[in-house]
């Protein structure tokens, strides 16, 4: 009853979600977790997976085809390693829910999409409608394709293992895609997944030069920054800042809200967050319900304030 | 070229959804249901595309009770030339819906297939990927930028980083992400314009795909509540709380 996890990574570094995958894993597997780091040139990628603790082996398969996790290379590799898998699994983010479904249809079996909880090994709780209800689900397929809801399960420790690290065969290219470009923002804000603070902002922010208010707070408490769907449709901020129900899900300790009303799909990506506190002028916003600290106010005066109390008191 | 677009009847965006008494799902009687927004989107991008002379016409495909054929209209009152409704009563999932989509396209032969990237009642994300996968085709899932020239595509995706480009082959696979387009409303004329489109009807037996569920679905509860509507009233009792009571920073 091994697992397989499909590590996240850029080639260079091992990204945090795949702790957390491993610690799904865990939970299914037991002692019989191995870990998958496909790319090009990325060594460095399996040396980190082969020190998680608690990891049995690391397959590397390292071609030009991974390059870029295109789908289309990748899911034959699964394809390939699955026999000696009852479980594959990928953290819940962009690229596992990109790759993993293709895996799945290819083996016949349906994904069991963005587990927050593991029951038996074939049995798992997700999220549906938002978050506003929960599902437990029965698989009946021989081999269970996961993707892993990274918040709902604590990251396991990234030292202290030493897996073995076994080369495998690569596949090679489909053919049928190419990578062209990234554009990816570049920050020294910590990651919103793995943030321990986040502070995030809406359309009551007015306009995206407004988010240095939120990047001033952001860097006394070393938070990072967040937005609701609202402020990036408004263009004040990119893609890669919003929270919720489809952008990014994220649990941290401390969420500050800020002139955000708390539509049901920015709650959806927050609202287990450990501690939540709303900053806003309208008193009714629906954020107020689910916040722990509720401050109602013009939050042109609060951000600042907030800054200097920080700094008052650090 | 033909452009497939599939559309799936769920519960409106705006109702808040109730958990039945008994866990077996979630209330479906008498309320209110819509397109699922994300396929709006790729149905307003096809119209781009047949606007721009690059498709020739548009399929809208809906799967499953005999009412979706509502959400077809909607696609043809959107502008989409013709629909194909697979009507059954069975639950389907989306490994039965990639199933079902390519013995569509097989019939049909589009070159190029939008939809949502996930629907927003089971919120899986898989059909498109799936369907990608059954069909040997490209997938450019989470698009946010479309654009079509000699036989590729070239699609700007939004990923955890930022946005990442791809090039892809047709025919292929596209699903939608949130900032590809507004999607328009349908105007009455059109409307009743949808009406007289011919939408064709057939069945997963008749396209020879067994739907059998393979997930069990045991029960269906509503999570935890969260107790908050706790009011501060100033920055310093704010900080104060956060650092004594909270202790979170």
């Amino acid at each position: 009853m091994a697992a397989l996890v499909v590590a996240e990574h850029d080639n260079s570094t091992l990204k945090p979600a795949t702790l957390n995958a491993v610690a799904a894993a865990k939970e299914i597997a037991g002692q019989e977790v191995d870990i998958l780091v496909a790319g090009k040139d990325c060594r460095a990628v399996a040396e980190a997976a082969s020190a998680i603790a608690g990891a049995r082996k690391v397959l590397l398969a390292d071609a030009d085809a991974y390059d870029h996790g295109l789908a289309e290379n990748l899911a034959p590799l699964l394809v390939k390693l699955a026999p000696g898998y009852a479980h594959l699994l990928a953290p819940a983010t962009t690229s596992g829910k990109n790759l993993m479904p293709r895996v799945a249809a290819l083996l016949d079996v349906m994904q069991i999409s963005d587990i927050s909880a593991v029951v038996s090994p074939d049995t798992f709780v997700r999220p549906i409608y938002a978050g506003n209800a929960l599902q437990t689900v029965q698989s009946n397929d021989p081999i269970k394709v996961i993707t892993v809801r990274g918040t709902a399960f604590p990251p396991g420790e990234a030292t202290g293992g030493s897996a073995p690290i076994e080369t495998v065969e690569p596949t090679g290219s489909a053919g049928l895609s190419e990578f062209v470009r990234a554009e990816l923002s570049k920050s020294e804000r910590p990651e919103l997944t793995s943030a321990r603070i986040i502070i995030s902002g809406g359309r009551g922010m007015q306009s995206g030069d407004n988010f240095h208010l939120l990047e001033k707070v952001a860097d006394k408490l070393g938070a990072a920054v967040g937005a609701s769907r609202a402020a990036v449709d408004a263009g004040f901020v990119p893609n890669d800042y919003q929270v919720g129900q489809t952008g990014k899900i994220v649990a941290p300790e401390l969420y500050i809200a800020v002139g955000i009303s708390g539509a049901i799909q920015h709650l959806a990506g927050m609202k287990d967050s450990k501690v939540i506190v709303a900053i806003n002028k309208d008193e009714e916003a629906p954020i107020f319900q689910i916040a722990d600290y509720g401050l109602v106010g013009d939050l042109f005066k609060i951000l600042p304030e907030l800054a200097a109390e920080l700094e008052r008191r650090q | 070229m033909k452009a497939l677009v599939a559309v799936k009847r769920v519960i409106d965006y705006n109702v808040k959804i109730r958990v039945k008494a008994d866990k077996t799902g979630v209330e479906t009687a008498n309320v209110k249901m819509s397109m699922n927004p994300f396929d709006e989107i790729a149905v307003e991008e096809a119209l781009r595309l047949r606007e721009a002379g690059t498709v020739s016409e548009i399929i809208a495909v809906s799967l499953g009770v005999a009412q979706c054929q509502e959400t077809i209209r909607t696609a043809l009152a959107m502008g989409a030339d013709r629909g194909v409704l697979v009507e059954t009563n069975a639950e389907l999932q989306p490994l039965a819906v990639a199933k079902l989509l390519k013995a569509v396209i097989l019939q049909e032969n589009p070159e190029i297939v939008i939809i949502g990237k996930q629907a927003i009642d089971d919120d899986c994300n898989q059909t498109g990927q799936m369907l990608s996968a059954l069909l040997g085709w490209p997938q450019a899932t989470f698009a946010s930028k479309l654009k079509i020239s000699d036989g590729h595509a070239e699609v700007t995706r939004e990923v955890d980083g930022g946005l990442e480009t791809v090039a892809i082959k047709l025919p292929a696979v596209i699903t939608t992400d949130l900032r590809l387009n507004e999607p328009r409303y349908a105007s009455l004329p059109n409307i009743m314009r949808a009406k007289k489109k011919p939408i064709v009807t057939t069945t997963p037996d008749a396209l020879g795909v067994d739907v059998t569920p393979r997930l069990v679905v045991l029960k269906v509860e509503e999570p935890p509540k969260r107790q908050g509507g706790h009011k501060v009233g100033s920055v310093a009792e704010l900080v104060d709380k956060l650092k004594t009571e909270a202790r979170v920073i």
